[in-house]
């Protein structure tokens, strides 16, 4: 059984690392949607994708990423919000793991928007 | 359809958080001798009126307005009950709510269940304002993650650190390896 003791360990460590991650009116926000439509179309593997990526590519102190319920276009779960300061919203559909691995890239790191997974670039009638 | 039974599990515990419960405990409890899993989710959130706990299991019913369908309650409890085990729902307004899913576990239509460390890693690194107690128990053996146990150590430092999310999901895969020796079912 793992114990409690590595946790007090990492305590000990993280104590001198002072991490304000204050979300300011800089911070940029991902959100999944994690309601039964968004988890039935395969949410959870791609919040735990863009997490692990925001994490993995150091980008904590300025992206969060959040959950929320059901944004109410359930056919085009999973979704993903970006929400830059100061930029209109940008609304991904039908994400999965991969696709999510490319907007961390091109989007969140490189800045470009991925036009061909937006809502905007979708045939909504 | 939610085609795990931990995903049910997510499903049906978001709603608790959206209930504004502080404290949600999982219980997921298989054994092998008595051909039974039995999934224990109980909250302390704002609970459910006598009107809402009839329709609940109703798909046609729900109190969200961003959609007119309720499907997450009914999935479950159709999962459970297909495979000749039980569901049931207990809710007082104000006190909080408790769902009980019992499955047959040979039985061909129980669907697996899936991956239930990643599950619970992800309901307790992403509601860092809600407590949870989970508890897995396989013929007899169990360990517990109770996440008040874990912020008395942790103190100001937040679940989704990188340090502390991986320790999460370590303790979750290795201590589930412990309880059950890696049975898959």
């Amino acid at each position: 059984m793992k114990s409690l003791e590595e946790l007090k360990a990492i305590r000990e460590k993280m104590q001198n690392q002072v991490s304000m991650r204050a979300e300011d009116h800089t911070h940029t926000r991902v959100v999944v949607g994690m309601a039964t439509c968004g988890i039935a179309a395969g949410a959870r593997p791609v919040l735990t994708t863009l997490s692990n990526l925001v994490q993995e590519k150091g980008l904590t102190d300025h992206i969060s990423v959040t959950q929320t319920g059901c944004i109410g276009l359930c056919q085009y779960e999973p979704i993903v919000e970006v929400i830059e300061p100061g930029k209109p919203k940008i609304t991904y559909i039908k994400m999965n793991p991969a696709k999510a691995a490319e907007i961390v890239d091109k989007h969140l790191i490189g800045g470009h928007v991925v036009d061909e997974y937006t809502m905007a670039a979708a045939d909504i009638k | 359809m939610l085609p795990e039974i931990s995903l049910n599990i997510l499903d049906v515990a978001e709603n608790s958080t959206r209930a504004k419960a502080t404290l949600v405990s999982i219980l997921v409890e298989a054994d092998t001798a008595g051909d039974l899993l039995k999934v224990v989710i109980g909250d302390n959130g704002c609970g459910m009126t006598k009107e809402q706990i009839d329709h609940v299991t109703d798909p046609f019913f729900t109190t969200r307005t961003t959609r007119k369908v309720g499907l997450g309650v009914p999935f479950f409890k159709y999962a459970a009950e297909s495979t000749g085990g039980s569901f049931s729902i207990e809710s007082q307004p104000g006190t909080g709510t408790t769902v009980t899913a019992v499955f047959v576990l040979s039985h061909i239509d129980r669907m697996p269940l899936g991956d239930i460390s990643s599950t619970i890693h992800t309901l307790i690194v992403y509601h860092p304002d809600t407590d949870f107690c989970y508890t897995y128990r396989y013929n007899g053996r169990e360990f517990t993650l109770d996440t008040r146990q874990f912020r008395e150590i942790l103190g100001d430092v937040p679940f989704d650190t990188p340090e502390v999310s991986a320790y999460i999901m370590d303790y979750l895969t290795e201590n589930k390896t412990d309880t059950d020796n890696g049975a898959v079912y």
